[in-house]
């Protein structure tokens, strides 16, 4: 943002001048200098929440003095569930070296959306908790005070392991749980084992991505930095389950936000089990005989090493699909997913686009805010240099002038600033959208595996019942009948009989996930339609305002020339 | 600038020789001519006088950038004293690339060069002026080829003269030794005053050409941001589409607007911060120049007192070339009083073109406050309206 200067002095230089700025007597009538310091800690939403500055209330009555920026902030009850669309409330902007010398990228934004936005959070129906919901139940998640903590367990290292706790506080009215408020404390792993045990449960539903691992930035970052990135991170998550109207009900969530101690989830990582249970299919596999899918296992995609024949089966069944040239026995008929699914691609690439052009918009807007501050305090240093060197009148009438310039570009970088805060909120759905593209396409995928898996059923029935009629032929040429090969014979039929429950089961299975697709799709669009609406005019509103007081502002200059 | 021009008459009728004296000039129609690295910019000079010493009521004629300069140089060497109008920069590189904008840039800098000496009582009267305004082009040509003042000098001679200057005014003002200089307090502080204003111009300078940059920039931001919203509106049906496309098509409108501001501000409020900054830089050449007749004053004076000693010597001694000696002693009386004459006119004029310079600035950068005040305000008015336009669809949409 410095372009090529040398960024330390220049900061040094914003910085010593930053409290000149705050420090400006500026007419105003109430240059409270200490207003300015208590919006340092922005997080804590009790204590600084800014004045509500409805955009359409008049603007006239919004006269220099009243800068937000300036003016203490009353207090605002932001439980009120209820709020949803009213976007137009400022969140007073983080402090001023936030925003100019942080590197826009998504920590800021991250940050920025910290905190708790009275539109926002407190209602939690809906993707983005924007749209309403018919009713007034909420959960609200809070993540909190991390901490370090020891792995008690016996580990190689000695010292042991130590990882961080999180205090995941929830406040619901939802029945059916207990009480309206509890704790708990969890690490990341457990967040893991919940979102792997969702996406199992869910299969075909929109999940929203957990955060992700970042094995290198927890080993790069600064402990600090990465802990609050990560808490942020775990917040956001968190609530977006609530946000979702099926999974908010799940047992999952539920056990994870109430049950204290250890998460009562089977973990991912039992390693120890599955290694066993796959050591003792794995001779049954390799030798070839015709191990049926158990109808249970259906329900889940082919993973690991347990299911290495399945794995091979279905990947067979694919190849089959792309290059065989006779068609599968089930296709995805459904044409109107398809269409949409092209559309769900289309939205992505354009969303993806739209989230960068907004990320360079609020870099310009910055920009520009800060470059009129720099210049305003250019000219408030000349203006000091005349006054103090002055031996004619016309210098102290240029000075005068002068000073009028530089507060009104100081009053405008401050505006700038206030705008660029409240555009980022807005725009943030863009964001927050294409990063839920990603869930969609586990929907989708889960629905192709399912589909994956009955055509390799069906393929091996039919292959399966080859194979009995091969047999019952070559068997009826024997009078008599042959011991063995009628033995065969009624194995095989057995297999037919549970390959064909596996087989029902798995349709069963993939119609489930088709009609899960189709209803989250349908609510996407619903939501999606109902947020971007509200954004655009969020977006819209707020130029408005910002505008208003700036050509009141500089009408005013004007004139005193 | 038509402040400029007008100072220097009150009537603009060419007809009319008992009306009150003018002396207008304009500066137009660049035109590139040559090609690549001989590339260079003619301008259209036209003059419209009553002067008596002029060839006629109007004059047209062509120049190039070292014409200017040739001007500019001799106008130094002759008005000793006065604050020479400041030529806009011979750019080395950006003449490779001639944009529209640095094309116009310094059309305008160049008739306000010239119309600043037609209004200046002294400079007005130069007859190199008369020459510049009127010769034909060889006669231009031949002129400009002949030229070794000062400024000829390579811009490192010239930055050393600058920066001997500063060093020796820093010298003075911490109180070292250094030899000859003006004991005069009063001057002490406008060369102090004159160096400091340098530094804290340029530096308004160059954060009012940042956000000339900056206000591009946006408007390319809005220009990109508009297409995207554009094409997400395809992805969505009706409504939303139509509002998403609403939005992209109004950002576009916005990002030409802004656009046109930026070159406004550019012109209107960059380029007189410039100009002045350009000003500050011909004070500090005339404070050199004064440097200069002030030390030769001095050094003269120090030859007169050497002489003087050694003519009283030789005049005790009889020797025979107390003749040769008396005459070396009058010229140098002569040349002495010559250098005082000069050095105490650079003095008188210096100060007077000191509160002419204040002044001007003052008017100058009056109109540039105010045309940047009017530039935002213009700019602020627009963007809402415009955002504002979008609401009641919007509104309908939601509803």
């Amino acid at each position: 943002m410095m372009g090529s200067e040398n960024l330390d002095s220049e900061e040094a230089h914003m910085y010593a001048s930053r409290e000149e700025m705050e420090n400006l007597v500026l007419d105003e009538p109430s240059n409270n200098n200490n207003g300015t310091k208590s919006f340092s800690d922005y997080r804590s939403a009790m204590s600084s929440l800014a004045d509500t500055h409805h955009p359409l209330s008049s603007p006239m009555a919004a006269p220099a003095d009243s800068d937000p920026l300036l003016t203490p902030p009353p207090f605002r009850d932001f439980r009120n569930p209820n709020v949803a669309t009213d976007n137009s409330s400022y969140i007073e902007p983080p402090s001023y070296s936030d925003v100019i010398f942080s590197p826009f990228d998504e920590n800021a934004v991250n940050e920025i959306n910290g905190v708790d936005s009275p539109g926002r959070s407190s209602d939690s129906s809906g993707f983005l908790s924007k749209s309403t919901s018919s009713s007034s139940d909420y959960v609200k998640i809070t993540v909190s005070n991390p901490q370090k903590e020891q792995e008690t367990s016996n580990s190689l290292v000695p010292g042991g392991n130590t990882y961080v706790t999180y205090l995941i506080t929830t406040r619901t009215n939802i029945p059916g749980h207990n009480g309206s408020e509890f704790s708990v404390r969890r690490r990341f792993k457990d967040v893991v084992t919940l979102s792997d045990r969702l996406a199992e449960s869910y299969r075909g539903f929109f999940i929203p991505p957990r955060p992700d691992k970042n094995v290198v930035e927890s080993q790069v970052m600064q402990k600090q930095e990465f802990v609050e990135q990560r808490r942020v991170a775990l917040e956001k998550y968190l609530r977006r389950l609530a946000g979702h109207p099926v999974i908010r009900k799940s047992d999952e969530l539920k056990v994870f936000l109430q049950v204290q101690g250890k998460l009562p989830l089977p973990t991912s990582t039992d390693v120890a089990s599955r290694m066993l249970d796959g050591a003792v299919k794995l001779p049954k596999q390799l030798f070839g005989e015709s191990v049926a899918v158990a109808p249970h296992e259906v329900v889940q995609p082919a993973k690991g090493a347990r299911d290495l024949l399945r794995i091979f089966k279905e990947l067979k069944q694919s190849m089959a699909n792309d290059w065989g040239g006779s068609k599968p026995p089930v296709v995805e008929e459904d044409k109107e997913f398809l269409k949409k699914k092209e559309r769900m691609h289309d939205l992505e690439q354009q969303l993806s686009n739209a989230s960068q052009q907004a990320e360079s918009l609020v870099k310009g807007q910055q920009d520009m805010g800060e470059t009129m501050g720099e210049l305003g305090l250019a000219f408030i240093k000349l203006t000091k240099f005349e006054n103090e060197e002055a031996i004619f009148n016309s210098q102290r009438a240029r000075a005068a002038d002068m000073k009028n310039v530089a507060t009104a570009a100081v009053k405008a970088s401050r505006f700038y600033r206030e705008l660029n805060a409240q555009t980022v909120k807005h725009l943030d759905t863009l964001h927050e959208y294409l990063g839920l593209m990603l869930s969609v396409h586990g929907a989708f995928s889960d629905r192709s595996s399912a589909l994956l898996t009955v055509q390799t059923l069906i393929s091996e029935l039919s292959s399966l019942h080859l194979r009995a009629e091969k047999l019952e032929a070559a068997s009826s040429k024997i009078f008599g009948g042959d011991r063995s090969r009628i033995r065969k014979i009624e194995e095989l039929k057995e297999t037919i009989r549970v390959t064909e429950d596996a087989k029902h089961v798995a349709t069963g299975e993939y119609e489930r996930i088709k009609e899960n697709n189709r209803s989250e799709l349908e609510r996407l669009g619903r939501e999606r339609r109902a947020d971007f609406l509200n954004m655009l005019k969020g977006f819209v509103l707020n130029q408005c305002p910002q505008s208003y007081a700036s050509v009141k502002r500089w009408t005013i200059f004007f004139l005193h020339l | 600038m038509e402040q400029q021009r007008s100072s220097s008459g009150s009537s603009h009728s060419p007809r009319s020789s008992s009306s009150q004296p003018y002396l207008s000039i304009s500066v137009t129609e660049p035109v590139k001519l040559g090609n690549g690295v001989q590339a260079y910019i003619s301008y259209r000079v036209i003059t419209k006088t009553n002067f008596p010493e002029y060839q006629g009521p109007e004059k047209i004629v062509i120049r190039r950038y070292s014409d200017f300069v040739w001007l500019r140089d001799r106008l130094f060497e002759k008005y000793k004293g006065v604050f020479i109008p400041p030529l806009p920069e011979k750019s080395t590189v950006e003449k490779f690339r001639f944009s529209a904008e640095f094309i116009e840039l310094r059309r305008q800098a160049l008739d306000i060069f010239v119309n600043r000496i037609a209004s200046h009582h002294e400079l007005q009267q130069s007859e190199d002026l008369r020459t510049f305004l009127q010769a034909d082009e060889e006669t231009m040509e031949r002129l400009r080829s002949q030229e070794t003042g000062i400024f000829k000098k390579k811009p490192a001679d010239l930055m050393q003269i600058f920066k001997e200057m500063q060093t020796r005014v820093s010298d003075v003002v911490l109180g070292k030794e250094k030899p000859v200089e003006e004991s005069n307090p009063e001057y002490e502080k406008l060369k102090n005053y004159i160096f400091e204003l340098e530094n804290h111009l340029s530096e308004a300078q160059k954060h009012a050409y940042r956000l000339v940059k900056r206000h591009k920039e946006l408007g390319q931001s809005l220009s990109d941001f508009g297409k995207a919203a554009k094409l997400l509106g395809a992805c969505e049906g009706h409504a939303l589409g139509k509002a998403f496309s609403d939005l992209g098509t109004k950002s576009e409108t916005l990002s030409v607007r802004l656009q046109k501001e930026a070159h406004q501000l550019l012109m209107n409020f960059e380029e007189p911060l410039k100009d002045y900054v350009r000003a500050v830089q011909s004070i500090k050449a005339t404070i050199a120049e004064r440097a200069n007749a002030f030390r030769h004053q001095c050094e003269l004076a120090e030859t007169i007192k050497l002489k003087e000693i050694n003519l009283d010597k030789l005049m005790l001694t009889r020797s025979d070339k107390v003749g040769e000696a008396e005459l070396e002693y009058k010229e140098l009386k002569a040349e002495s009083e010559e250098a005082t004459r000069r050095f105490e006119n650079i003095v008188r004029v210096m100060n007077e073109e000191i509160v002419r310079f204040q002044d001007q600035k003052t008017q100058d950068m009056g109109i540039a406050f105010h045309q940047f005040a009017k530039g935002q305000s213009r700019l602020a008015n627009n963007i809402a309206d415009a955002w504002r336009s979008l609401l009641p669809k919007l509104e309908a949409c939601l509803s």
